[in-house]
């Protein structure tokens, strides 16, 4: 556990690379900002109450869900549970990334997981299965989300009624569509395509006869099993050591 | 239990929402650091990794309107012809508004 260890070198201009990476998504993301920002206000959440939402929690799916359930009281408990099961892919977005992040020092490790969402995730783990280190894409990317999310709240809550209707533009489809082009970015090998399969397959069933929510952890876990039982040839070569049963 | 929404009120929620969201983004992560990485967890997480956007996308696809199906297929085309993200992005937006606005 020495510094030694930890051997990831972040790069300022990288980072800022990152930033503008996605920076196009991230106006896509303010659109979804501002219906959140336009839903809460209706709920009758202040506008600074609104944001504030936006910037801690930070995961626009999750807040969706909580608004389902606001009214003059709101159960804490449901709410919980709700909140936890949208977000519970955070928990294995976080697991795929540890080979990385055990390069970082716990506090700057923990301090990257406050900006971890789907699209500088999914770009994340797209530029590891094609071999690249980029952490700089969580911090980076994660930033530019955090703040095109928090102004999108703000234009919703002062100006909802600038866009009634985004479903019409195909803005509900953004976050869809990027991870989609995320993962056929990826290798396409018969065993990730059989591992897709099997994540399709059971995410479908999760969400049709399993309780709300729970389709992408299931999905996940899944196809994740697939790579469990069979591994690609060449993943063990060089790490024989690591490998002892 | 449930909490009125005053002032006072929505700031607790907020405070449970943001500690419950914060759980899943170090949960992953913390359990992690007490396993041993071998070539077998990595193939794991890595299979995992992919198949997390699979089953957003697919439910997505299956249970949205036609819009939605038709930006996913249109992306997933353009971007196996082109493997440009942008681009395959914006094609797939402008079939679901399409769609939407002949529908």
């Amino acid at each position: 556990m020495s510094g030694a260890h930890y051997s990831y070198q972040f790069q300022a201009n990288r980072v800022r690379a990152e930033f503008f990476r996605l920076l196009p998504i991230s106006l896509f993301v303010v659109a979804f900002g501002a219906a959140f920002g336009l839903a809460s206000t209706q709920e009758g959440l202040s506008p600074l109450e609104s944001i504030l939402m936006s910037a801690t929690v930070f995961a626009g799916a999750s807040q969706f869900g909580a608004l389902d359930l606001w009214g003059t009281e709101v159960s804490v408990l449901p709410m919980m549970v709700v909140v936890f099961a949208i977000n519970s892919r955070h928990l294995l977005m976080g697991a795929s990334l540890y080979p990385m992040l055990k390069q970082v020092p716990p506090g700057r490790r923990y301090g990257l997981m406050l900006l971890l969402t789907d699209a500088n995730w999914a770009a994340c783990a797209q530029d590891y299965q094609n071999g690249r280190h980029n952490l700089e894409v969580i911090v980076g990317g994660g930033l530019v989300l955090w703040l095109a999310w928090i102004f999108g709240t703000a234009l919703g809550v002062y100006f909802g009624g600038l866009m009634q209707n985004p479903e019409a533009f195909g803005l509900d489809m953004v976050l869809g569509c990027f991870l989609l082009t995320m993962a056929l970015g990826g290798q396409k090998s018969p065993r990730v395509l059989v591992a897709w399969s099997v994540a399709a397959v059971s995410a479908l069933a999760a969400w049709k006869w399993l309780p709300p929510n729970m389709h992408v952890v299931v999905g996940a876990l899944a196809g994740g099993l697939i790579g469990l039982f069979w591994l690609e040839p060449k993943a063990g070569a060089g790490k024989e050591v690591a490998s002892d049963h | 239990m449930t909490i009125e929404t005053t002032s006072a009120g929505v700031l607790a929620l907020i405070a449970i929402m943001t500690v419950v969201t914060l759980i899943t983004r170090f949960g992953g992560v913390f359990l992690m650091s007490f396993v041993r990485i071998n070539p077998r967890v990595e193939s794991f997480i890595n299979t995992m990794a992919s198949s997390v956007l699979i089953a957003i996308i697919v439910p997505m696809a299956v249970g949205g309107d036609l819009g939605a199906l038709a930006a996913l297929v249109a992306t997933g085309v353009t971007m196996l012809a082109t493997r440009k993200p942008l681009p395959s992005i914006t094609v797939g937006l402008l079939a679901a508004a399409l769609v939407r606005y002949l529908a």
